[in-house]
């Protein structure tokens, strides 16, 4: 499918990549404040391409309190949700678990194949774990709608490479 | 000439010197035949374990008893990568390979540490790794052999390290991937692949050294109307792992190779009733054309992750008043196996806990099956604590053989426990698929633990401890050697120590600390009338793992490893 492969764009939507809503777009008030996150693919609104063609473009879509964002995440927000690659940039895997911080009380991102930490308030800086940088984010937009990419990736999307 | 000019003239002339003596290609490089993979020389590190029986035992004892205190690093290098190193260095007349995760090869001058070349594989962007790691090359003529993350075996010259053939083995899109040392018999290269928690079907190939071609392919689970189908139920054995990620050993007399296979997938027993053959098993391959022989399988229906792929040991054991050709396996299971190796079967000899389980109850004396403790057996809507933990009684790391004392060394784990709620969970194309919520494994030390890493010496003949070491604050992940020089050599710990134990008696005789942690298999290896005892530093996957399970859970447990390869080569100090 062209354009499946592609990185997501600005003005794509987002839809739910598992679970009963599979393929829906999803709104903000389609999120639990607090969360969990849920995992999302874009999709081109104009050709209705779901960019599920590489696995690094998939998103953990996540609804939080904004005060406790710091500046960057604020700025990428929409509605108080954030979005953020799956792929942790340790060794690939995808982040599956929102538990307790090693090191806190606040739910965060964790990667259970080698127990790397992310926190999504704080522009999902490194927390606990061998990952060596934050998770890229995908800012967002929403205007009385659905949420939209309102830019590409920030940072590289998926793991280190041996330098 | 100007002062100024010649003294730049000079600086450019020693550089390209510099650059000639430290760049390849190798001159006069030895090509591996036959007969040296059969019987290697002393002074050489060709195999996984040095040698085909894979004792992990090197003949050489410059370096003894007496000398090992003053054994001091000749040269190190740095590998430039993070994660878990777990390759032996492989040595072949002087020249070393030492393989880094990432797929890296650096060629090396065992002597002085010069670097003739370096492979740098170009692993995919989305690559998804469970265990990033490799395990080291494998030798032939004039070719080095390595196994990929992203699913290739890759064929470089080994003078130059100029890729001479690129097989893709199955899709890594898939979970497919290979962490192994390939297994070199008569030109051909053998390899298992790695995935047992992405769904996967596991299987041992072989490949043409010289041109990549596929010669045979045997998988672990029987397809639909071959022998031992019928110990699965459905599909399920479509997708029921027995992954099969380490080498294999090798008998040249009856040419037989014995390889060990991993779990059955997903790990709740009661998501793939039956034995599930042949997982959790060591098989007896036919090497000309990968046909079956025979097998002997561990455990029945998997359910804790209790791979069994690191191969069993051959060794000729005095037993009873008879030469008993041995398999000796301490298990993942927390059985110390001591099996025999026939044509037509592998038998049954003894067997016994070496570590604390409350999942068996005993072994059935003829079949060798052991019998399980329901109670602490995995299954679906239910959580289920046993010990072991899942990491076993000892993973893949390998024990030792010494042909001087008769004993074996096994880098134990006494003490963890473990336990995890089985769900039914669908399988997605390279996902994990482990049958729990991967957040909900635990680990437990045992009440009243007073130690957790154990290096153990066992006489295979009478099922006698001899000594055992233990670590109260660390667990034991790393290879275990030994040598001539009645030394025992292994890392493992998390305080970053490399150590080398007295063979008869356990005592402590030197240690060192390193960058890192060790996971990975030390040799010994001489060049030019020296001997060297040679390892990778560096720390990652379940050795890391296991440590930030426990950090916090055992007070005063190191959980400060920091990670980066570095290769240290040591001797003793004139």
């Amino acid at each position: 499918m062209p354009g499946s492969n592609e990185r997501p764009q600005k003005a794509d939507v987002l839809v739910f990549s598992e679970g009963e809503r599979a393929g829906e777009v999803i709104k903000p008030e389609d999120l639990k404040a607090g969360g969990p996150p849920v995992r999302a693919w874009p999709k081109d609104p104009r050709t209705s391409v779901v960019r599920k063609g590489s696995r690094l473009n998939e998103v953990l879509v996540v609804k939080l309190d904004p005060a406790e964002f710091d500046e960057e995440t604020r700025s990428r927000a929409a509605g108080g949700v954030v979005a953020y690659s799956v792929i942790c940039v340790h060794t690939g895997c995808p982040i599956t678990a929102w538990v307790k911080a090693a090191g806190g009380d606040k739910d965060v991102f964790k990667c259970v194949c080698h127990n790397s930490e992310y926190d999504p308030r704080q522009s999902a800086q490194v927390i606990f774990g061998p990952a060596p940088r934050r998770l890229p984010a995908l800012p967002l937009a929403a205007e009385d709608g659905p949420l939209t990419v309102a830019a590409t990736f920030v940072g590289k999307v998926g793991a280190q490479q041996a330098r | 000439m100007v002062l100024k000019q010649w003294l730049l003239a000079g600086l450019l002339a020693s550089t390209c010197l510099v650059t000639i003596a430290a760049a390849g290609p190798i001159e006069n490089y030895s090509p591996v035949t036959a007969d040296r993979l059969k019987n290697p020389e002393p002074g050489n590190w060709m195999h996984y374990r040095r040698t085909y029986d894979g004792q992990g035992y090197s003949p050489l004892d410059q370096i003894n008893t007496s000398n090992v205190k003053n054994l001091v690093p000749v040269w190190t290098f740095s590998t430039g990568v993070v994660e878990g190193h777990e390759a032996p260095p492989i040595i072949n007349n002087g020249v070393m390979f030492v393989a880094t995760p990432a797929g890296q090869v650096i060629a090396l001058n065992a002597k002085t540490g010069d670097e003739y070349w370096r492979y740098k594989r170009q692993l995919p962007e989305d690559l998804f790794q469970l265990h990033p790691t490799n395990r080291g090359v494998g030798l032939w003529q004039d070719k080095v052999y390595l196994a990929t993350t992203d699913d290739h075996v890759v064929a470089l010259e080994a003078k130059t390290g100029k890729v001479v053939w690129d097989t893709k083995v199955q899709d890594y899109k898939k979970g497919q991937y290979l962490t192994l040392m390939p297994l070199i018999i008569d030109g051909k290269v053998i390899v298992g692949g790695s995935g047992g928690e992405l769904g996967v079907r596991g299987y041992v190939v072989a490949y043409d050294a010289d041109t990549g071609k596929e010669l045979w392919r045997t998988f672990t689970i029987p397809g639909a109307g071959e022998p031992g189908n019928d110990t699965w139920k459905g599909d399920d054995w479509k997708t029921g792992g027995g992954s099969a990620w380490m080498t294999g050993n090798y008998d040249p007399d009856t040419k037989t190779v014995y390889w060990g296979t991993g779990n059955a997938a997903p790990w709740p027993g009661d998501t793939h009733p039956g034995d599930n053959l042949y997982t959790s098993s060591v098989l007896a391959l036919d090497p000309d054309s990968g046909k079956m022989k025979t097998y002997f399988q561990y455990h029945q229906n998997d359910s804790w992750d209790w791979d069994e792929v690191d191969a069993p040991m051959l060794v000729d054991l005095q037993k009873d008043g008879r030469i008993i050709k041995s398999l000796i396996h301490p298990g993942r299971n927390a059985i110390f196996w001591v099996l025999e190796r026939k044509p037509d079967s592998i038998k049954y000899v003894a067997g016994w806990p070496f570590v604390h389980t409350d999942v068996w109850k005993g072994i059935e004396p003829e079949s060798g099956k052991p019998i399980v403790d329901p109670a602490h057996k995995p299954i679906i809507g239910k959580r289920v604590e046993f010990c072991p933990s899942l990491w076993g009684g000892k993973d893949w790391p390998s024990a030792a053989y010494s042909q001087k004392t008769g004993l074996v060394y096994v880098p134990a784990n006494e003490n963890f426990c473990g336990g995890f709620t089985g769900e039914k969970v669908p399988l997605v194309a390279g996902q994990l698929w482990l049958g729990t919520k991967p957040e909900d494994i635990g680990l437990t030390p045992r009440p009243g633990a007073t130690h957790f890493g154990e290096l153990q010496a066992w006489d295979p003949a009478t099922g006698k401890k001899a000594w055992s070491h233990n670590f109260p604050k660390s667990q034991l992940f790393g290879s275990v050697t030994a040598t001539a020089g009645d030394l025992i050599f292994v890392g493992g710990t998390n305080d970053r120590m490399f150590r080398a134990f007295h063979a008869k008696t356990g005592e402590l005789l030197w240690e060192q600390k390193t960058n890192s942690g060790i996971m990975a298999m030390p040799i010994a290896y001489e060049v030019d009338g020296t001997q060297y005892i040679a390892v990778q530093s560096g720390w990652g996957v379940d050795a890391q793992r296991i440590q930030d399970a426990l950090a916090g859970k055992v007070d005063g447990f190191e959980n400060n490893v920091p990670q980066g390869g570095v290769v240290w080569v040591f001797a003793v100090k004139k």
